[in-house]
């Protein structure tokens, strides 16, 4: 890690209100390149909030994003993910009525800015198809390359969602609970891929995980966010450790934890 | 070769390339195949109404953006020859002049529609351009002395597109050559050229951001694609194609009034031919167009034919008289999409 230089991504009192309801309450946070933190938290703390605050799916209703040095905060989704931001979204979200490959070259010829090409024949582009075929088999889904996204089965539209971002050569890669509901046999190829992709130095990466074993394995900081708080920010081991953590996130609370050393 | 004109898109069903080669080949050789003027009118109608019906695909079928304005933009492409024609002779250079300021206008008045209301939910897009199309209607009626109001205008076109001029004294094969058949033929190549280019745009890389902006515009945006953009820019393309349709179909009748050309009615036609056709398939705008307006054209006939020999049967004869042909064609269209809710294309592909 080089935390001496400056931030790829940061956040200055992140906040976003729904009515009255605060979901996500003056986070700041800096994540450097070629490192992976994880986001933990309960269910409803706001950690897929603060994908959208940073990815653009949600303007902030305070505090601001910048990434490289600039003020994205009022920039379009298609701006920030055209300037390298990258998310795999949590609820599969993909081009259904169309082909694994469409989907991979779709995400390839948005990357080389290709989309405005009118007269040209998009199947004679094959640099573009090969690419997308190239990211496919890295997710393990090239000999599904010609079947509708629609007819996949879940853990392999999971893939697809991973290679999508992928696709967009993106620098800063978000993944939202990329092996939710993926079988156990599946998981390993989304880890595999997310260790390959931090790898790379440039690359800096955000990954929102239930699985304390694969936060363990992956990741090399965690912040925890509580009722759209940060409430913890640090290295895996002792994050995973403090008393906060392990009543608020792993939902343990102190007595409890008496209670049962009296059984 | 061939496939490059089509830009790649195959077919993709022997049946269906069957069809088309009849069609095209039926409209290639319709003066000659079918003489007569009306059939060689409805020839004329169907290469036009192809153009009209693909560049509405190109919108809904592909980008799925619903809009109720075509029909305004095929009027304004339309009333741009017209008035052309109208206030400076019958001469190419106006018909050049009023095509080109035509297509400008109604890509013009298509970007601002789009840059209002596209930001926006589809629905509003809908009503915006409902709206918008309704409004237009009737400034073109009330604004009599520049349109001729509910009357329309009625000029004349370059003598070398009538009747009156020959091109050679004899018949060929018992078709006499003249300037309205030339004037077929402007207009099969014309349309023929529009909807090759049609082809063309949606199998470009442009093209093929309108399907994913179709398919999930949420994800579209977020691997890096300005929806809006996309979307606002095919809007214009379709406006401006439709806007071209407009101009063929003034040159085609000699008049254009607002039951030819704006009203509603044609607007239902062309959603009905769409559906009929097959959403998202250029070839569904090709097929619906020809077997609506076959059907539009015929219909009475058959049903002539029908109840002359079925006439000695009392009810049956009265419910298939030539007078309740709407009726038949609201029958044949409700039976079509019961059967073929992917439309015909979609059925004869297999889905």
């Amino acid at each position: 890690m080089r935390r001496d230089e400056k931030p790829v991504l940061s956040t200055h009192d992140l906040t976003v209100r729904f009515g009255g309801h605060i979901a996500v309450d003056a986070v700041s946070c800096d994540f450097h390149r070629g490192t992976l933190t994880a986001i933990v938290g309960p269910n409803g703390a706001g950690k897929t909030t603060f994908f959208n605050l940073i990815s653009g799916q949600l303007s902030a209703s305070a505090g601001t994003v910048w990434f490289n040095g600039e003020d994205i905060t009022r920039l379009s989704v298609a701006q920030r993910t055209m300037r390298g931001i990258g998310r795999a979204f949590q609820l599969t979200n993909l081009f259904p009525g169309l082909s694994v490959r469409e989907n991979a070259r779709l995400a390839v010829q948005a990357h080389q800015r290709m989309g405005m090409d009118l007269f040209s024949m998009a199947d004679n582009h094959v640099e573009l198809i090969e690419r997308a075929e190239h990211i496919l088999s890295e997710v393990h889904l090239l000999e599904k390359a010609g079947q509708i996204v629609s007819e996949l089965s879940h853990g392999d539209q999971r893939k697809l969602e991973v290679a999508l971002m992928i696709a967009i050569g993106p620098q800063v890669l978000m993944f939202d609970e990329p092996t939710a509901g993926m079988s156990v046999d599946e998981v390993p190829i989304i880890l595999d891929l997310i260790s390959g992709l931090k790898q790379d130095q440039d690359r800096t990466i955000l990954l929102v995980e239930h699985k304390m074993d694969v936060i363990r394995s992956l990741a090399d900081r965690i912040i925890v966010l509580h009722n759209g708080e940060l409430v913890a920010d640090g290295a895996p081991a002792e994050v995973i450790a403090s008393p906060m953590v392990q009543q608020a996130y792993l939902g343990i609370a102190p007595e409890d934890t008496q209670e049962s050393a009296h059984v | 070769m061939i496939m490059k004109l089509l830009s790649g898109d195959h077919p993709r069903s022997k049946t269906l390339s069957i069809v088309l080669l009849l069609i095209v080949f039926g409209l290639l050789f319709a003066p000659f195949l079918f003489p007569g003027t009306r059939s060689l009118d409805t020839a004329a109608r169907i290469c036009i109404f192809i153009v009209l019906v693909a560049s509405y695909d190109l919108l809904l079928g592909y980008t799925g953006v619903v809009s109720f304005a075509h029909t305004m933009f095929f009027g304004i492409g339309a009333y741009g020859t017209a008035l052309a024609l109208t206030n400076m002779g019958a001469s190419y250079a106006a018909i050049a002049l009023g095509t080109v300021c035509g297509a400008l206008a109604a890509g013009l008045f298509a970007f601002m529609i789009a840059l209002f209301s596209l930001r926006v939910k589809a629905i509003f897009f809908a009503m915006m351009t409902l709206a918008v199309a309704s409004a237009f209607l009737v400034l073109v009626s009330q604004l009599s002395w520049i349109t001729g109001g509910e009357d329309g205008l009625s000029y004349r076109i370059p003598r070398e597109m009538t009747t009156a001029y020959k091109l050679v004294q004899d018949k060929f094969l018992n078709v006499r050559i003249n300037g309205k058949l030339i004037t077929y033929y402007v207009i099969f190549f014309s349309s023929l050229s529009l909807f090759l280019i049609l082809l063309r745009i949606v199998n470009s890389p442009f093209g093929r951001v309108l399907q994913a902006i179709r398919e999930n515009a949420f994800r579209a945006e977020a691997i890096g694609y300005k929806v809006v953009h996309y979307s606002s820019v095919a809007t214009v393309l379709s406006a401006v194609i439709a806007a071209l349709s407009g101009s063929l179909i003034a040159i085609w009748l000699r008049y254009t009034g607002p039951a030819t050309t704006l009203s509603m009615d044609i607007m239902v036609d062309i959603l009905l031919m769409i559906v009929i056709g097959g959403m998202g398939s250029m070839y569904g705008a090709v097929i619906g167009v020809v077997l609506f307006l076959i059907t539009q054209s015929y219909l009475q006939n058959l049903l002539g034919i029908l109840q002359e020999s079925l006439g000695s049967l009392p009810i049956v004869s009265e419910v298939v008289s030539p007078e309740r042909w709407l009726l038949w064609l609201g029958i044949l269209f409700i039976c079509s999409i019961y059967w073929f809710p992917k439309g015909v294309v979609g059925r004869i592909r297999g889905g």
